[in-house]
């Protein structure tokens, strides 16, 4: 690692005029994904302002008949809460679906939707990638990688986001509360959180720079069944070859983009009283494999289809 | 930079590099090597430790955060000459055979029968709204963070069953 | 020399009166391990707080380094030396002078010529790891980048008969393959493989004088002692090489590594320990794997299913400079009877990370293809894959002819078969659900040759009854603490408690240290020896002992037992004798060399695998529901540690049916998992119900105790039961492993 320093400021107010003010500054929440990088020289911060112990940790019932989960709430806190487990079990399973036991009690709900790709072409700093150094050039492309995107893939990058959670909670239509370093406040659906790659694959996620999450907040739970379901190359401890999350009639899909992919062709198809089949039929058609990944189509239409009757989604419209 | 925590029990006071993790506090500062590093990335769980009893991947946490915690690793878990009920059970069932993943195997099962204990769920749970019954499945989801590459599982297994009254 | 007609008389092993040898007795060195008070080679305490030394990796697979500017890493806080081929202390030749039997093929540490992806260029060390790491992402290095032979399959072209070896041809395969009215043709492929030990390699090194001791990670002493004394250029016996714990080597420890060549260097350079381990990447990069191997298998057989002609032909690879053949057609000289067989094996050189021994070097890829080949002709033929084993079993081995020293083969597969619950395997594939998972049955042959290498070991008794076994031994996790703790407690009648073991050490009596099976026949036997000449040494002093009950016996008629030494009904304490008679202890040595007339038999291990798997339509994975294995490997010396062993391996083989592959990219020759997120060893939520049983068995013709190994044994042929059960579950037969969800998804309807 590079020398940096560290500093655990004691309010939100002052970790957010730290990390404005102190050029190459970052976050540093439960560092299970920013520590791994930091080791690779992949995350270099020349500052760690340390917001784990923010009282940022609460779960809270919302107004609406949601729930509220501080941005520092640890995915093993989430994952027990009795009212996420009676009322969103799809975020449960998908919490429950990654990483370690040992990883979910350091990881936040912040920093899972923060963690960055697992593509091996990332994390191997020997290879020109458009992550690390824009411009570089993308060594997956022409690689002999399979976990890579099916939709929205660009010639900058074919990586995936490897959260589970994160799907999750597109199906669940949740959002994002941030603050800046001016104080000012912003909440933005989860789905429209994450970026496509375009020619700008390294920036990932709409927050500003300086711009803290500060709460993922889960509307009332939909009416309907959920599920999340994960395919991968070992039984526990794996990163997803593709996953499906359903809640009610939304849709969400995993390891098949840059972003958690919200299923909106299927979601119309089972609207428009379509089979599960059909309804992943009509969402894969946008989808662009490349040769290597195209066990994801089948993959992602079985799975897919498998989940949605299971939940009984778009029956009875 | 100057950093306080316990560590089975004793104080620690520390002057540390930010950049060093728990894992090399422990091992490299504090002489306390029975927490291993096998791949230093989170990936193999060799360097679990509790803190505040919770069980944590220690080589992807840095020291300097650990500021007034409660820190328990393989070394104090014994009282004495007398072995803790589960490194009685994994000598018993001969839970481990090159030994390297062991410490983090069983500070691993220490948090992971809290966790069962104070009804946290796991992805083989059914129903997420019952209370949890630690089957062999359960069990083998809920360890599945501390890879053994000598594959003693089936021992890891027993001995997690009788230590946790369950056999 | 010896004869194997020696080995069948009685001895106090095959008597085992206080019923020690095959008791299921806690590891030696437990408790150690459970308190995590076993010091591994980075933790050893040096005589003065020790320097961190950091290797830095080549990007390029191939060509030589043309810059190596260390002016910013050199003034880096804490650095205190940076080395790189143009700087980096000279070394001596590997293998040529000192010793013949230390490992060759590798490279100086930190050569300029570049010969595969991730080989060493750079060395730091400061004083603390933090300081050392960031110094090292300072070393600037260009390169003239060459062209690199990578791609294994694109070069098949250029695949070679390996130096010395020619294909065994017996009949005529070819004519009886033609004339067979059933036939299979088909080529397996068992992918690259990584060791993943746990611990990676590691080293702590300091001088005293010219003398340097290394605590280091390394499964065999003398082969370490002698490569790091010809690198360093002076005498075997100015270099101590311990090694008291090993956190796992599989084959993958067995050679010296750069972490022991630069640990030495620098201590020596700075004055000061160093200790060095290798980062998880390094370990992938910069170390041995196990090739990919291509297995062409064809069978020939009768209606009733008997084999007239059989083939396995082998491709697989090797670094170019590191020559190595993965056997994988070798286990199968000895398995079926077939009058017509060929068998052989084909090498290509690539520019990648070098080829070497990895778990049951052969067997583990080699019957992964011809135990599924058996499973495809048992359908084509109707006949049960059991029943066209028990149809093709051999009376003597089927190349050589030579008589099997024991071969239960066929009961490990009856025995298996009621146990298991074969008889509910339904023949058609894909008609058992469970849920939504599709359940399948399979089961697999195994063999495993066993051997007896020379060795020494040295025991001494102290005046208080202290039993010491010394030998330079490894222990690396397969129990050797414990078994040689049973047989010298066993061989001077003594309570396991009054013995102590100490291994891994050069100044101790040689033993060819962990691999191919043969560690606790080899080291036992020594050791064994070792206790018989003690009980020659203590009867002799209790005879001529005026001040001894037993003066003026015959030695011959002298027994040990319960601690005692003793004629009849007169008797005496061993730790009185020794204390009166002795009192500075008696110290002998014993050794073992293999008969004579071993190789007039065919020796082997066997077993028989059954496994039953989901198969989950919707996504394509396996998950393996239950295992269990039936094995023949001679008198088992510790049921417990045996046992650990053997399912060890058979989860080896889940691992290498489901989960485990590497790949080079074509591009950059670099593996594409490089650490434990992306190589996926088992977890424990992949093993399901898993068990296994031995069946009695004593081997007069493998050595002494009638042991044999079964390190290797339980990998070999599980991956193939798996495999056959993934069939029976969903009618896919995937014949390139590991069957990973994407090829099973593919494969079905």
């Amino acid at each position: 690692m590079k020398p940096f320093t560290y500093e655990r400021p004691a309010d939100v107010a002052s970790a957010l005029t730290l990390v404005a003010k102190i050029p190459g500054a970052r976050f540093l929440a439960g560092g299970t994904n920013l520590v791994d990088l930091m080791k690779l020289q992949i995350e270099q911060p020349t500052h760690l302002v340390d917001v784990s112990r923010l009282p940022l940790a609460e779960i809270e019932d919302t107004p609406e008949g949601g729930l509220r989960l501080g941005a520092m709430t640890t995915n093993s806190q989430v994952a027990a809460d009795a009212r996420v487990r009676a009322r969103y079990p799809a975020l449960a399973q998908a919490i429950l679906s990654g990483a370690s036991g040992q990883l979910r009690n350091k990881a936040t709900t912040a920093g899972n939707l923060l963690q960055r790709t697992r593509c091996p072409y990332f994390y191997d700093t020997t290879k020109p990638c458009n992550k690390r150094a824009p411009g570089a050039g993308c060594a997956a492309i022409g690689g002999i990688h399979t976990n890579t995107a099916i939709f929205g893939a660009s010639e900058a990058c074919i990586a995936t986001h490897p959260s589970d959670m994160a799907v999750a909670l597109t199906a669940l239509d949740a959002r994002v509360e941030t603050k800046s370093g001016s104080g000012e406040a912003r909440v933005l659906a989860l789905e429209s959180f994450h970026r496509l790659p375009g020619d700008t694959p390294h920036i990932e996620t709409e927050l500003q720079p300086a711009e803290m999450i500060t709460a993922v907040v889960l509307p009332p739970p939909p009416a309907g069944r959920q599920i999340y379901r994960k395919a991968r190359e070992r039984a526990s401890y794996a990163f997803a070859i593709g996953s499906v999350a359903v809640a009610g009639d939304r849709v969400a899909l995993g390891a098949v983009a840059h972003k958690p992919w919200r299923a909106e062709a299927a979601e119309l198809a089972l609207e428009q009283g379509a089979s599960p089949a059909e309804a992943m039929a009509a969402e894969l058609e946008a989808a662009r494999p490349d040769g290597h990944n195209d066990f994801k189509l089948k993959l992602m239409a079985r799975l897919g289809a498998a989940c949605l009757t299971t939940t009984g989604a778009g029956d009875g419209q | 930079m100057k950093t306080s925590f316990t560590v089975n029990g004793q104080a620690a006071s520390l002057d540390l590099d930010p950049r060093t993790t728990l894992l090399d506090a422990l091992r490299e500062r504090l002489d306390l090597k029975g927490s291993k590093k096998g791949c230093d990335h989170g990936q193999c769980g060799a360097c679990t430790v509790l803190v505040n009893g919770q069980r944590i991947n220690s080589c992807l946490s840095l020291a300097v955060t650990h500021e007034g915690d409660a820190i328990t690793t393989i070394e104090g878990l014994a009282q004495d000459e007398t072995l803790h009920p589960v490194q009685q059970a994994f000598l018993a069932h001969d839970a481990f055979q090159c030994g390297y993943c062991t410490p983090g195997q069983i500070c691993s099962t220490i948090g992971m029968l809290k966790e069962a204990a104070d009804g946290w769920a796991s992805l083989v749970t059914e129903d997420l709204t019952a209370d949890v019954v630690l089957t062999d499945e359960e069990i083998r989801e809920r360890m599945s963070g501390n890879l053994c590459r000598c594959s003693a599982y089936p021992q890891i297994l027993a001995a997690i069953r009788t230590a946790g009254g369950l056999a | 020399m010896s004869s194997v007609k020696d080995w069948a008389a009685p001895t106090p092993i095959s008597e085992n009166r206080s019923g020690l040898i095959g008791k299921g007795v806690d590891r030696y060195e437990g408790r150690l391990k459970v308190t995590g008070t076993a010091p591994f080679a980075y933790e050893v305490e040096a005589p003065s707080p020790p320097a961190y030394g950091v290797l830095i990796a080549s990007p390029i697979a191939k060509g030589r380094v043309t810059l190596a500017d260390i002016s910013e890493a050199r003034v880096a806080p804490g650095v205190r030396l940076v080395w790189t081929p143009h700087n980096v202390p000279a070394q001596g030749e590997r293998g040529a002078k000192i010793n013949p039997r230390s490992q060759r093929g590798s490279n100086p540490a930190l050569a300029e010529r570049v010969e595969h992806f991730g080989q060493h260029v750079g060395f730091v060390v400061a004083d603390t790891l933090e300081n050392a790491k960031a110094a090292a992402t300072l070393v600037r290095f260009e390169y003239a980048a060459e062209p690199a032979d990578l791609i294994f399959e694109d070069r098949f072209g250029a695949a070679e008969q390996p130096e010395g070896e020619e294909d065994v041809r017996i009949g005529d395969f070819e004519g009886a393959f033609a004339g067979s009215p059933v036939r299979l043709d088909e080529t397996y492929v068992s992918p690259l493989q990584n060791h993943a030990q746990m611990e990676p390699c590691a080293t702590t090194a300091w001088w005293e004088g010219d003398h340097v001791t290394v605590h280091t990670s390394i499964q065999m002493v003398k082969g370490g002692q002698h490569t790091l004394a010809e690198t360093l250029m002076i005498p075997s016996t100015q270099v101590r090489l311990v090694t008291r714990y090993i956190g796992g080597g599989f084959g993958g420890k067995g050679q010296a590594y750069d972490d022991l060549t630069l640990a030495a260097l620098a201590a020596r350079e700075l004055g000061q320990p160093v200790k060095v381990a290798y980062t998880r990447q390094q370990m992938f990069q910069a170390t041995i794997h196990r090739p990919a191997v291509h297995m062409r298998v064809r069978l020939g057989a009768q209606p009733d299913g008997r084999l007239d002609a059989f083939a396995l032909e082998v491709v697989t690879h090797c670094r170019r400079e590191a020559p190595f053949t993965e056997h994988a057609a070798n286990f199968a000289r000895s398995l079926y009877a077939a009058p017509n067989r060929l068998t052989g094996h084909r090498l290509v050189k690539l520019d990648i990370p070098a080829a070497g021994p990895m778990r049951a070097p052969g067997e583990a890829s080699g019957m992964l293809s011809l135990e599924c080949a058996m499973d495809e002709l048992a359908e084509q033929l109707g006949l049960d894959p059991i029943e066209l084993r028990l149809r093709n079993e051999p009376e003597t081995d089927p190349e050589t002819g030579k008589p099997f020293s024991t071969r239960q083969l066929v009961r490990c597969m009856t025995e298996g078969a009621q146990r298991f619950g074969w008889d509910r395997r339904n023949p058609t594939p894909g008609q058992v659900r469970d849920g939504r998972w599709l359940v399948g049955l399979g089961m697999a042959a195994a063999i495993r040759g066993n051997f007896l290498l020379p060795a020494k070991a040295g025991v001494r008794i102290d005046a208080d009854g202290t039993i010491t076994l010394r030998q330079g031994m490894t222990d690396i996790g397969t129990g050797t603490y414990t078994i040689l703790a049973q047989i010298t407690a066993e061989t001077l009648g003594v309570p396991l408690a009054q013995v102590k073991v100490e291994l891994g050490d050069s100044d101790f009596p040689p033993a060819p240290g962990s691999g191919g099976q043969f560690g606790a026949a080899t080291a036992g036997s020594a050791a064994f020896a070792a206790g018989m000449n003690l009980r020659k040494a203590l009867a002799e002093l209790a005879t001529g002992d005026p001040n001894s009950p037993l003066y003026g016996d015959d030695p011959e008629l002298v027994t040990f037992g319960g601690g005692n030494i003793a004629v009849d009904n007169r008797a005496e304490p061993l730790d009185r004798l020794v204390a009166r008679a002795a009192p500075d202890g008696v110290y002998v040595e014993g050794s073992i060399t293999p008969a004579a007339d071993a190789r007039d038999y065919s020796q082997h291990t066997y077993g028989a695998h059954f496994a039953e798997v989901g198969v989950d339509p919707d996504t394509g994975e396996v998950r393996l529901r239950r295992m269990f294995g039936v094995f023949a490997a001679g008198r088992i010396l510790n049921a417990k540690t045996a046992m650990s062993q053997i399912t060890g391996g058979m989860i080896w083989g889940v691992g290498t049916a489901l989960h485990e592959y590497n790949e080079v990219d074509p591009r950059y020759g670099s593996f594409i998992a490089q650490d434990l997120a992306g190589y996926h060893v088992p977890a424990h939520a992949d093993i399901a119900d898993l068990s296994a049983m031995f069946l009695d068995e004593v081997d007069d013709k493998a050595n002494p105790m009638g042991i044999k190994g079964v390190g290797e044994l339980g990998i070999a042929g599980a991956g193939a039961a798996i495999a056959n059960a993934v069939y029976n579950a969903c009618g896919a037969r995937i014949r390139e492993y590991p069957l990973k969800p994407e090829k099973v998804l593919a494969a079905l309807p």
